[in-house]
């Protein structure tokens, strides 16, 4: 099934129609045994729902019966679309079996029976409680992270791709930033962190940097490394039609060192979200690693947990989004890893 | 001139090439390495001339000297008279190896030339594309496409320049046994149809002497000129043809190879 997946991803027009028909004969076969499946989520989710509802609480919990609400909805969703499910549903249906299971068994040792001890456990319905209650603190701390991350890996992979890309092409460049990208780079960017909140204005422009320069590094290795794995044969054929050094780089240069940029861009994006996350915690008032550290000041540890659920959420978005649109620019390759 | 040419079907008239006592030699660890050996020939506007020898002997150098990609050690390269100095879109090389970008679609790795002179794309891209059979595939990316597909898609990318020398160096060499002999023939057509002088570098005998009307013979490194065997055969060519036979004894001869024969 991930075979057929990877496929999937679409090299041209034409391949991606034809994957799409094959795929769909795969699946007008065993369409029973996938419904049963569906069956089998949908009986899981409302026996969740109703372990939820009719056992009683050993504590107080604000949010059980919306906990059931939405457990026993998701599994009447999940029954009428066993008539007709869409292909991503189906798919998922062990997935569904597997979250069904694993959130009744969540239930019954910590809201039910209190097996695990609280609070540093908390129950399904604890963490439900923090986003319907305490949403807007959330919310906020998720645009503060959001804003101060993008604000500083967007200069880091600027940076990165044109110092990579003048490291690459130019001898001189080349010469001068070699030692220093040799002895700063390997450094972690969070072991400028006492100087960089010293040295700058605003904890936020400090962090900036932190995000900026681990980000950096990567892009800039990794560009550079791409324009200088360019195939010679390629500079030759455009100059035998004519073409500038300016075309060389924009048209040729570049283009052929984008899987490796995007390389850089993946890394630089993981070591950009644990300067963020340190940042936050160390220094910058807001944001979600500020959330975190400030609900377990609290001993708020369904905070917490539900704070590191949306940072991965997050975490998860910016990685897809970035793979989206490597797979949109660099089309033209083949046998790109799915995320 | 450029632009009044540019508007007409491809009949550009060949250029003329003279190598005027060239020698070459690289540097391999401080150490100079000859390739080339006071190499002397002119090749007549229009013509279709063959460089034959022994592997890694120096032909590909050569032609990397014509296309303007290095300055000769020593000696003098004309192009109708007026030395080579630099590359130039008149005179394209045409590798061994396709060399498309694959990340541009057939039809803008054609158009490759023009987009490097800043010249509009034109009707000349899909011109060259049918010339060589590849308009339905215009729109596919390189890994989509089979060997000889791909040579003929760098044969495009040459021919939209509109080249008075097209250098060839053995373009053919990595293609299966059937798609070559198809694709020699086109060559010969598109020779035939164009007008440009031909310099096709090859170790292939039979190759050289199917296409070209003269095949230079090429001594084993640093590359000196064996002889000079005009093919006095018109086209097309007939692959059974026994005076091919005749010159091929002859020029394996040269070669050093009449004992395997």
């Amino acid at each position: 099934m991930s075979s057929a997946r990877t496929a999937t991803l679409p090299l041209s027009r034409e391949a991606g129609e034809g994957q799409g028909r094959g795929s769909a004969d795969r699946t007008a076969r065993p369409s029973w045994s996938l419904w049963r499946i569906g069956a089998v989520a949908a009986a899981a989710w409302l026996a969740a729902a109703a372990v939820t509802h009719f056992l009683p609480d050993n504590d107080d919990f604000e949010r059980t019966k919306l906990l059931a609400e939405l457990m026993a909805g998701l599994g009447i969703a999940l029954a009428v679309l066993t008539i007709a499910p869409p292909q991503r549903i189906r798919r998922a249906g062990p997935w569904l079996i597997a979250l069904a299971t694993f959130f009744t068994a969540w239930e019954l040792v910590t809201a039910k029976f209190a097996v695990l001890p609280r609070p540093f456990f908390a129950a399904p319905q604890s963490l439900l409680e923090v986003f319907t209650d305490d949403y807007p603190k959330l919310g906020d701390s998720v645009w503060h992270s959001l804003s101060l991350l993008s604000g500083g890996y967007v200069i880091g992979a600027v940076l990165g791709f044109i110092a990579g890309v003048a490291i690459g092409w130019s001898r001189v460049v080349g010469y001068w930033a070699h030692p220093v990208l040799r002895l700063i780079g390997p450094l972690p960017a969070t072991a400028w962190l006492p100087i960089a909140f010293f040295a700058f204005p605003t904890s936020h422009s400090a962090s900036t940097f932190l995000i900026a320069l681990a980000t950096g590094f990567p892009v800039t290795v990794l560009t550079w490394s791409g324009v200088a794995g360019v195939n010679r044969a390629y500079y030759d054929v455009a100059r035998t039609m004519g073409a500038s050094q300016r075309f060389l780089v924009l048209k040729v240069a570049i283009p052929a060192a984008m899987p490796s940029v995007f390389v850089g861009l993946f890394m630089g994006l993981g070591a950009s979200f644990s300067v963020l996350v340190v940042a936050e915690m160390m220094g910058v008032k807001s944001g979600l690693g500020w959330y975190m550290q400030w609900a377990q000041g609290w001993a708020a540890y369904a905070n917490m947990y539900a704070a590191l659920l949306v940072m991965a959420l997050m975490c998860t978005g910016l990685i897809t989004l970035l793979f989206r649109v490597r797979d949109h620019l660099l089309a033209w390759q083949k046998g790109l890893v799915q995320w | 001139m450029v632009t009044a040419a540019a508007l007409q079907p491809v009949v550009a008239a060949g250029a003329s090439l003279d190598i005027l006592g060239v020698s070459h030699h690289f540097d391999l660890h401080g150490r100079p390495l000859p390739v080339l050996n006071d190499v002397s020939f002119r090749a007549e506007p229009g013509e279709f001339v063959a460089l034959l020898g022994p592997s890694g002997c120096g032909k590909s150098t050569l032609l990397r000297l014509i296309a303007g990609l290095e300055p000769p050690s020593v000696g003098t390269l004309l192009v109708d008279g007026a030395p080579i100095t630099r590359p130039h879109p008149s005179r394209v090389l045409v590798f061994q190896d396709p060399t498309l970008y694959p990340w541009r679609t057939v039809r803008k790795n054609a158009a490759l030339g023009l987009e490097a002179r800043g010249l509009q794309r034109g009707p000349r891209v899909d011109q060259a594309l049918r010339l060589v059979g590849l308009t339905n595939f215009a729109d596919a990316y390189p890994h989509h496409l089979s060997g000889g597909m791909a040579q003929r898609a760098a044969l495009a990318r040459a021919l939209v320049n509109d080249p008075s020398v097209l250098l060839l160096d053995e373009p053919l060499g990595k293609l299966d046994s059937m798609t070559r002999i198809t694709m020699q023939g086109e060559l010969v057509s598109l020779w035939q149809s164009s007008g440009f002088t031909a310099l096709l570098v090859t170790h292939d005998v039979e190759e050289a002497l199917f296409l070209a009307q003269r095949v230079i013979v090429l001594s084993d490194r640093p590359a000196a000129i064996k002889a000079d065997v005009p093919v006095d055969l018109p086209y097309p060519r007939h692959r059974g043809d026994p005076r091919l036979a005749e010159l091929r004894r002859e020029v394996l001869g040269l070669l050093g190879l009449d004992a395997n024969w």
